[in-house]
């Protein structure tokens, strides 16, 4: 498949479809990269606070060019600010939150997900590759509803929803929903169900871009 | 009499000898303490264990202590990021040990040392390569994998505030890993920005109780390590 991207929706546009499906009042952590595109859509009228594992809950905009504060960084090491009522907090406690599930909804990148909500996104399994993988484990294990927001296919047009993952996993059945720039898809008790899909893409599509079985919802 | 404050940096490590395990606090470039990491390459310490969510960055802090083939094992959940170029470069060459443990996992492993508790279960990295060779049971009907509780010889910290009896204030997201490091290192050795009176800290805001702490050194304007990274400077 190609990888131009004149179909589907926008990263912007992903984003913005996740953000619109957290609930008000929700507490919520954002991976590294794109899923942090979330935070810029929450509708006004609702209050999402936000985590991040480094020790913040109360996350608020990037800061001005010149405003950035090096003690004060998101997990990505990335300059944030702290909204009014933030607090800090070490990392067991932190952690606390994550793995006591007091974390209501994680927003986390892919290289793959099983039809049965396995996910990889820590490790390519290169041999050469220096092995890190920071919080993303604690993360599906704890967090009660993990989303993920990933292109459909990799840059050179391979399912990254597939039957079993191939490269190294950072956990077993913990997806609960996948949101791509082809479709939405809940994963229920090992099986895909396609919600939605992105103008232009229709089912038959859809399927021969994914390596699992889709069903109609 | 309690005085916990010691007049300079140097003489803060002077007692760390080799084969001793460190724990570092910060987190990215947040809250490391560069300058008694700087002492500990000076005073040359060597064939140490680190445990620290990172390796460092360009060639100060952290991955000076490594460069100068000072360190012999790290233990930490992250040891690549944009700007670490010495440990991958180590590691590639075997010649730098890893022990690779989930960031939550590490946190916790830091506390239950510090708090006396010699292992615990927990699900994560259950299913997945990191799973390999722990103990596992279940419980409730999920599968946990033992950890074990970490302790270390020293700790170098850096925080905002402290006062004599070594109670300390951190600066934001500075806080990190220092409190729980704190608690689980024989040693610990704090450089702080401010030295207060005792009573001064509110009791009711300390963060870190004095009785986890060893020693603490005024640093009034610790270097940021993103200016030393931004100036590509390095140690020594």
């Amino acid at each position: 498949m190609s990888s131009e991207k004149s179909i589907g929706w926008s990263r912007e546009q992903i984003a913005q479809k996740i953000a619109g499906d957290i609930p008000d009042g929700s507490y919520v952590n954002l991976g590294i990269g794109l899923p942090e595109l979330v935070a810029n859509y929450i509708p006004s009228d609702r209050e999402i606070v936000f985590h991040t594992e480094n020790g913040l809950l109360g996350v608020g905009p990037s800061p001005a060019p010149g405003f950035e504060d090096d003690e004060l960084i998101n997990a990505g090491k990335k300059a944030v600010s702290a909204i009014e009522g933030a607090c800090y907090f070490h990392h067991a406690d932190s952690f606390a939150m994550i793995r006591g599930g007091h974390i209501d909804i994680c927003v986390l990148g892919a290289f793959q997900i099983s039809e049965s909500g396995d996910l990889a996104n820590w490790s390519t399994g290169e041999p050469k590759a220096i092995p890190a993988v920071g919080g993303a484990m604690d993360l599906v294990q704890g967090v009660k509803t993990i989303y993920i927001i990933t292109q459909h296919v990799t840059k050179s047009g391979e399912p990254k929803i597939v039957k079993e993952c191939t490269y190294p996993l950072t956990g077993k059945n913990v997806v609960s929903r996948i949101y791509t720039d082809f479709a939405v898809i809940d994963v229920n008790q090992g099986s895909l169900f396609v919600r939605e899909m992105a103008p232009g893409i229709d089912f038959e599509f859809l399927q021969k871009n994914t390596a699992a079985p889709l069903h109609k919802n | 009499m309690i005085n916990k404050i010691v007049k300079s940096v140097p003489e803060a490590v002077a007692e760390i000898y080799d084969g001793a395990t460190i724990m570092i606090g910060g987190f990215g470039e947040a809250g490391s303490p560069i300058e008694l990491i700087h002492a500990l390459v000076d005073h040359g310490a060597k064939d140490l264990t680190v445990v620290s969510n990172n390796t460092g960055n360009g060639h100060v802090g952290l991955a000076a202590l490594i460069e100068n083939r000072q360190v012999k094992k790290m233990i930490c959940s992250f040891p690549r990021t944009a700007q670490s170029v010495v440990f991958p470069d180590l590691y590639s060459k075997g010649e730098i040990e890893l022990e690779l443990v989930p960031q939550g996992t590490l946190a916790e492993r830091i506390r239950a040392g510090g708090a006396g508790i010699p292992a615990f279960f927990t699900p994560t990295s259950v299913g997945t390569p990191l799973e390999a060779g722990k103990e596992v049971r279940e419980f409730n009907g999920k599968t946990h994998v033992m950890e074990l509780g970490i302790k270390a010889d020293f700790a170098l910290i850096k925080c905002r505030i402290a006062d004599r009896f070594g109670n300390l204030l951190y600066n934001k997201t500075a806080r990190n890993f220092s409190p729980i490091m704190c608690m689980a290192s024989k040693s610990t050795i704090v450089q702080t920005r401010k030295i207060v009176q005792a009573g001064e800290i509110d009791p009711e805001i300390v963060i870190t109780p004095g009785i986890f702490v060893k020693k603490v050194v005024l640093v009034e304007n610790p270097v940021s390590e993103n200016q030393l990274l931004k100036e590509n400077r390095r140690y020594p």
